[in-house]
């Protein structure tokens, strides 16, 4: 019971003299318990009940002592009880007001007597008396029975059996009643605190935003006003005092409702309140409580203010007519629907009740603990995104890894950052789901020593002159801007807020100093976030027009680092910040007087080469390369790109590399030949540059005319000397994705050779991460085409590693394999390794993958495979189900797709069984139903196709009597002599059947076919002669027939 | 004066000071005399800008405000302590407070600074340039608490020998880490926008 009222009962706060218990409705359960162990006492324990307690329970009571009856002498304003102890001093001993009573028989007896008033009278006792164990036991027992907690009664027993009298074990027996009780109570206090609700700043916050849409003048609107007595908000989403914090207070907000005075309320975690108010003449707030604790703001108000509570209640009608959902884009059908029948005013109140929706759907999301990341990445990425960002964040974390392998840390942190730019470029610019939560030091967090010194130099910065601000800016740089602690506590103390403010003084020292900070510090993700939330960016491009070069250099550079998410590139876009940075490229023009000019030279470089760093950081955006493009930045930074400042080139052709994505930037790299001097730098000593410069290539060299330039500078031969470094695969994948690219042309793939970079290539199958192999399998299968090198693969070995790889899952990397295996499946001997190794059964398997890209690559490797595999026929055969899947993906709708499969069923059919099979599967209605089309390489294989699939029983009459004939025709005036021949052919064994001559013969067959007689291309000639001679053969018959 | 003797006086002042060419030292040679004003040479009087005269030029066209360090500049520019500042001193002066070198500016400001002349910069002549630095301190302790911290603070930053003091090593140290802190006790040099003003007031003085 002891521990139960000290700990659990909520006492008032102290200062009081005497304290009470408030009124709550915990305590009340407390009191009301504890009444009824009481009552029930008497007839549980008729023995204890009797028990003297050492010292009387005493308190000032209200009963009158008329109330008491038998049992008890009353005279006047005393009353004694008739029980009485060995002494013969009365158990129970009232005189007007004090009541002493010595026995729970007695005290049970005294709360019969109270009847209604028990419960005010259990309160007065348990108030008078703090220590009721003690004074009912004696304070040793007291003692005793804490020492002994609830688990060791044999303790209790040994302590029974050793005393030996009948009082000590009475005691004994009450101890543990007593010990029951205590527990009973806590327990059940337990369930009471867990009911309730405690508040976060999170809700609180929400709440008061919410009742601020609704706040105003006027009658509809359920306040006047609410607003927070102070704008600083902390990092944990309090507004009060640290020190207040310390007591789970949140905020204090200043409520106005139409119908009473200014509330000045304390919302804390315990729930709201309302406090003292402000005081008139400091504006300080009288912390203490005045009222009773309400479980939220709102319940409150509506207790405080007649008019709140009914116009809310108007308000969440209006919640309930609307059914509640969860994905925020139904509501605006929804107001479309209302509009129809509401007038324009009533409008404005849906989009009111839709943002509320909208406001509380966030509000039941922000209750979840969780941090939630909203980026669109595959679950996969997202891993190794938080994977990193935890390494990023904990120091800790950060060093074990980067013990192990610090390359490896590197590679991921890396891949990382390529996943994130590849969101932001792929997606539209509109969307904000990048942002990533804040994470924020918690409030009473051990906060390190660097914390409270930044605080103290903040505080400078704020009310310091020019001179103090210096002071404080320089001192803050010596701390370590790269640590996040530091980084975080900056922000975290409103420092923040005061640099930016800097930014727009006039003051030059102050602005250098602030922008020396804010550059370290933004290499941090969440300050970048906070930089631009709070405006920092347009006053950064502005500082890029001022004449103080360091000054432009630092605001550039600053730029460059917050610029690395899309809302900040857009700002920077928005504010004309691209034109300035362009601007900034354009140095050395106007140099100074000659005998400066050295000097002059260094620093327009500087001012260069963070315009370009800045450039880089916002090239990632689509609409910003078209910016820099418009404001005539590719002929400056080709400019740059002939100095030899090897820190100038990095960010030049960075900026450069990414621009290429886009085709107008390619066009201008090449009329700005700019590739001349991409080559030179993969010279250079420096990887960074290197790799940018491939990247660079690689984008570009889709290009045939770059190919050769490459080719003419001699770009290929550093190329495929950097493949034997394999120890960056930044650098890796961007050496083998500009060999990739460049080995399209022929003349390239003989260069290679001749560098023996093939051999390279092949070593590079295994053991290396995803994006280096799709380039190499590209690149390899680029080299394929030719027979020499198939030659060389297959002896180094490469065959295997490469089908290996068809097992994989990146669609990519799906696409070059498919594709290589097939230029090596043309050597009948690789044919043979391929078959061994099951490569067929992969390839096959590889038409069912979802994506028409990996479909359509997969059956164009089949062909070769077919063709050269021995027992082809067998082979097919052999897999299960697998002519019928072949069939069905004629029922796709890419056109690419189509056209594979085509050809696939064409190098199918030649066996004669399959062919069966598959006209058993309805393979002749299939390709008829795709006769109708204008695409040249799908016509071209689709009368391959049909012309094979004449060969078997009454096809031929089925291609007829399922329209495919007429469209054939058709194709003969085609441009392209591929159709034409396959066409020819097609027509040909269809000519065998008499009605498809007719309807040859209708659709004006002949005369196209006469002209494809006089083709150069022999088979041509022949197979149109043929079907001439059918038809005309036809026609003799049918004369004949006529005169006979 | 006469021309000769104005031509004479240019040329030694251009060949002695190396961030002037001919043209600005005779432009300064006038801007002087224009605002001596008119007194006739005689023997025996020191024709020069007194102290009031010379806080007014910085003030009016450099935008200083501090009245310490104005007169502290005013020392520096008068070599010979005769409390007024000769032709010479006036155009070398201006080379230096207009152009200097890193080196040369150091040398100044340090002068500046080292109130007592001691050549160091103790905590009590800190305190004494940094006291009107933190604005209206909100109801706190001590008001001089700020400042005392503040000192302590630049020491921290600036005094590598940790003698309590600055020397002008330390100082030199210093700026040479960071040359924001040049000016770290005050205004003593144009603001570069104010001089870039000067230039087009007198069409030849411009910081680089």
């Amino acid at each position: 019971m002891g521990v139960a009222l000290t700990r659990s009962a909520q006492w008032t706060a102290a200062g009081h003299g005497a304290k009470t218990l408030e009124v709550t409705p915990l305590n009340e359960a407390i009191v009301k318990e504890i009444i009824m162990f009481v009552e029930s006492f008497i007839y549980k324990y008729p023995q204890e009940a009797n028990y003297v307690f050492v010292e009387p329970l005493e308190w000032k009571t209200n009963l009158d002592p008329s109330a008491f009856g038998s049992g008890y002498a009353v005279s006047g304003t005393t009353v004694k009880s008739e029980e009485a102890d060995k002494n013969g001093e009365p158990l129970l001993y009232l005189s007007v007001p004090q009541i002493k009573i010595r026995s729970f028989g007695q005290l049970s007896r005294m709360l019969y007597i109270a009847k209604n008033m028990k419960l005010k009278e259990a309160q007065a006792c348990i108030e008078a008396n703090r220590n009721p164990v003690a004074k009912i036991l004696g304070l040793d027992y007291n003692i005793i029975s804490e020492k002994i907690g609830n688990s060791f009664v044999s303790n209790i027993l040994d302590k029974i059996t050793k005393d030996d009298d009948s009082e000590s074990e009475i005691k004994m027996k009450i101890a543990l009643q007593l010990k029951q009780l205590d527990l009973h109570l806590l327990n059940h206090s337990l369930k009471h605190i867990s009911l309730e609700i405690r508040l976060n700043p999170g809700t609180v916050k929400n709440d008061i935003e919410l009742l601020k849409q609704f706040s105003g003048k006027g009658k509809q609107t359920v306040l006047e006003s609410i607003e927070y007595t102070s704008d600083y908000e902390f990092s944990n989403g309090c507004r009060a005092p640290p020190w207040r914090q310390i007591k789970g207070e949140i905020c204090y907000v200043l409520v106005k409702p139409h119908d009473a005075e200014t509330l000045c309320v304390t919302c804390s975690k315990e729930g709201v309140f309302l406090n003292g108010g402000k005081t008139d003449d400091e504006g300080q707030i009288n912390y203490e409580r005045k009222g009773e604790i309400y479980k939220d703001l709102v319940t409150l108000l509506k207790e405080k203010s007649a008019i709140f509570s009914e116009n809310m209640s108007k308000q969440e009608i209006k919640f309930s007519e609307q059914p509640q959902k969860d994905q925020p884009n139904e509501a605006p059908k929804e107001e479309v629907a209302i509009t129809h029948k509401a007038s324009v005013t009533s409008r404005k109140s849906t989009q009111e009740k839709n943002r509320i929706n909208l406001g509380r759907s966030q509000l039941t999301k922000r209750l979840e603990p969780s941090l939630n990341w909203r980026t669109s990445v595959s679950s996969k990425d997202r891993n190794t995104l938080r994977d990193t960002q935890v390494e990023k964040h904990g120091g800790k974390l950060e060093k074990s890894r980067s013990s192990v392998s610090p390359g490896r840390a590197q590679l991921i942190r890396k891949s990382v950052e390529k996943i994130e730019e590849i969101i932001s470029d792929s997606s539209s610019e509109s969307e904000e789901d990048e942002e990533q939560p804040d994470h924020r030091q918690e409030a009473n967090a051990d906060l390190p020593s660097e914390y409270w010194q930044i605080q103290k130099l903040v505080k400078y910065l704020k009310g310091g002159n020019q001179t103090a601000t210096v002071i404080a800016l320089c001192s803050m740089k010596d701390f370590n801007l790269a640590q996040e602690t530091c980084q975080l506590a900056i922000r975290d103390v409103g420092g923040l807020e005061v640099l930016i403010n800097l930014l727009e003084t006039d003051e030059v020292k102050c602005k250098i100093g602030s922008l020396k900070i804010l550059k370290e510090i933004s290499h941090n993700p969440q300050i970048r976030r906070n930089i631009v939330d709070l405006g920092g960016l347009p006053v950064m491009v502005n500082i890029l027009d001022s004449p103080h070069k360091s000054l432009k250099c630092l605001a550039a550079e600053t730029i460059a680092n917050v610029a690395k998410f899309r809302r900040a590139r857009r700002v920077v876009r928005r504010h004309g910040g691209i034109t300035k940075l362009v601007a900034l490229l354009d140095c050395g023009k106007h140099s100074g007087e000659p005998a400066q000019s050295s000097l002059y030279e260094t620093r327009d470089v500087e001012v260069a080469r963070c315009g370009a760093l800045a450039l880089w950081s916002c090239s990632k955006s689509y609409a910003n390369k078209e910016a820099i493009r418009k404001a005539g930045g590719i002929p400056l930074l080709a400019r740059l790109l002939k100095t030899s400042h090897e820190n100038m080139l990095i960010p030049v052709v960075g900026t450069l590399q990414e621009c290429a994505s886009e085709e107008n930037y390619r066009a201008a790299i090449k009329a700005e030949r700019i590739i001349e001097n991409l080559v030179k730098n993969l010279n250079s000593e420096n990887e960074q540059l290197q790799e940018h410069c491939a990247m660079a290539i690689y984008q570009c060299a889709e290009d045939e005319e770059t190919r050769d330039l490459v080719r003419l500078h001699g770009g290929l031969k550093p190329l495929a000397s950097l493949l034997n470094n394999t120890d960056n695969k930044e650098r890796l994948a961007a050496v083998t994705g500009a060999i990739w690219k460049c080995s399209i042309s022929k003349e390239n793939v003989t260069k290679f050779r001749e560098y023996k970079a093939i051999e390279t290539l092949v070593g590079l199958l295994t053991d290396q991460p995803e994006e280096v192999l799709v380039n190499v399998v590209g690149a390899l299968g680029e080299c394929c085409q030719e027979h020499e090198n198939r030659v060389i693969i297959r002896r180094c070995g490469g065959i295997q590693p490469l089908v290996n790889l068809l097992v994989g899952i990146n669609q990519a990397l799906l696409v070059n394999v498919t594709k290589a295996v097939g230029a090596c499946a043309v050597e009948p001997e690789s044919m043979m390794i391929i078959d061994r190794l099951d490569g067929v059964r992969l390839l096959w398997s590889l038409l069912k993958n979802p994506h028409p890209d990996v479909k359509a690559s997969a059956a164009w490797a089949l062909c070769p495979c077919i063709q050269n595999a021995k027992d082809a026929g067998e082979m097919v055969r052999s897999f299960v189900g697998g002519l019928e899947l072949v069939v069905n993906l004629l029922k796709s709708d890419n056109k690419e797709v189509l056209a594979s499969v085509c050809a696939v069923i064409t190098n199918i059919a030649k066996d004669q069984e399959n062919l069966a099979v598959i006209t058993d599967h309805g393979v002749v209605p299939l390709l008829s139903k795709l006769a109708n089309t204008n695409n040249d390489k799908l016509r071209r294989h689709l009368a391959e196709t049909i012309s094979r699939c004449c060969m078997w029983g009454r096809n031929r009459v089925a291609f007829g009597e399922h329209k495919a004939v007429a469209p054939l025709v058709r194709y003969l005036k085609s441009n392209d002599t591929n159709v034409h021949r396959a066409t020819a052919q097609a027509l040909y064994q269809l000519s065998e059947d008499a009605d498809n001559c007719v309807t040859m013969h209708e659709n004006g067959a002949v005369k196209l076919l006469l002209d494809m007689v006089g083709s150069p291309d022999e088979e041509l000639q022949e197979a149109a002669a043929g079907c001439i001679s059918n038809i005309r053969r036809l026609a003799l018959a049918i004369e004949k027939a006529r005169y006979s | 004066m006469n021309r000769k003797k104005l031509q004479k006086l240019t040329d030694s002042l251009t060949k002695n000071c190396k961030h002037f060419s001919k043209f600005e030292v005779k432009c300064l040679i006038n801007l002087f005399y224009n605002l001596v004003g008119e007194v006739t040479e005689r023997q025996g009087v020191i024709i020069g800008l007194d102290r009031n005269a010379f806080r007014n030029i910085l003030h009016m066209t450099f935008g200083m405000t501090d009245d310490m360090i104005m007169d502290r500049v005013f020392r520096g520019f008068d070599k010979d302590n005769d409390g007024c500042i000769s032709v010479t001193e006036w155009v070398y002066g201006l080379s230096v407070f207009l152009r200097g070198t890193l080196e040369e500016k150091m040398k100044y400001c340090f002068e500046v600074f080292d109130l007592n002349g001691d050549s160091f910069i103790s905590k009590e002549e800190m305190f004494h340039m940094l006291k009107n630095s933190l604005l209206k301190q909100p109801s706190e302790e001590d008001p001089d608490e700020g400042i005392k911290d503040l000192v302590e603070i630049t020491l921290k930053k600036m005094d590598h020998d940790h003698d309590g003091k600055l020397s002008f090593a330390d100082y030199e140290q210093a700026v040479r880490e960071e040359t924001l802190l040049l000016e770290a006790f005050g205004p003593c040099l144009p603001d570069p926008k104010v001089s870039l003003q000067h230039l087009c007031c007198h069409h030849s003085l411009a910081v680089p």
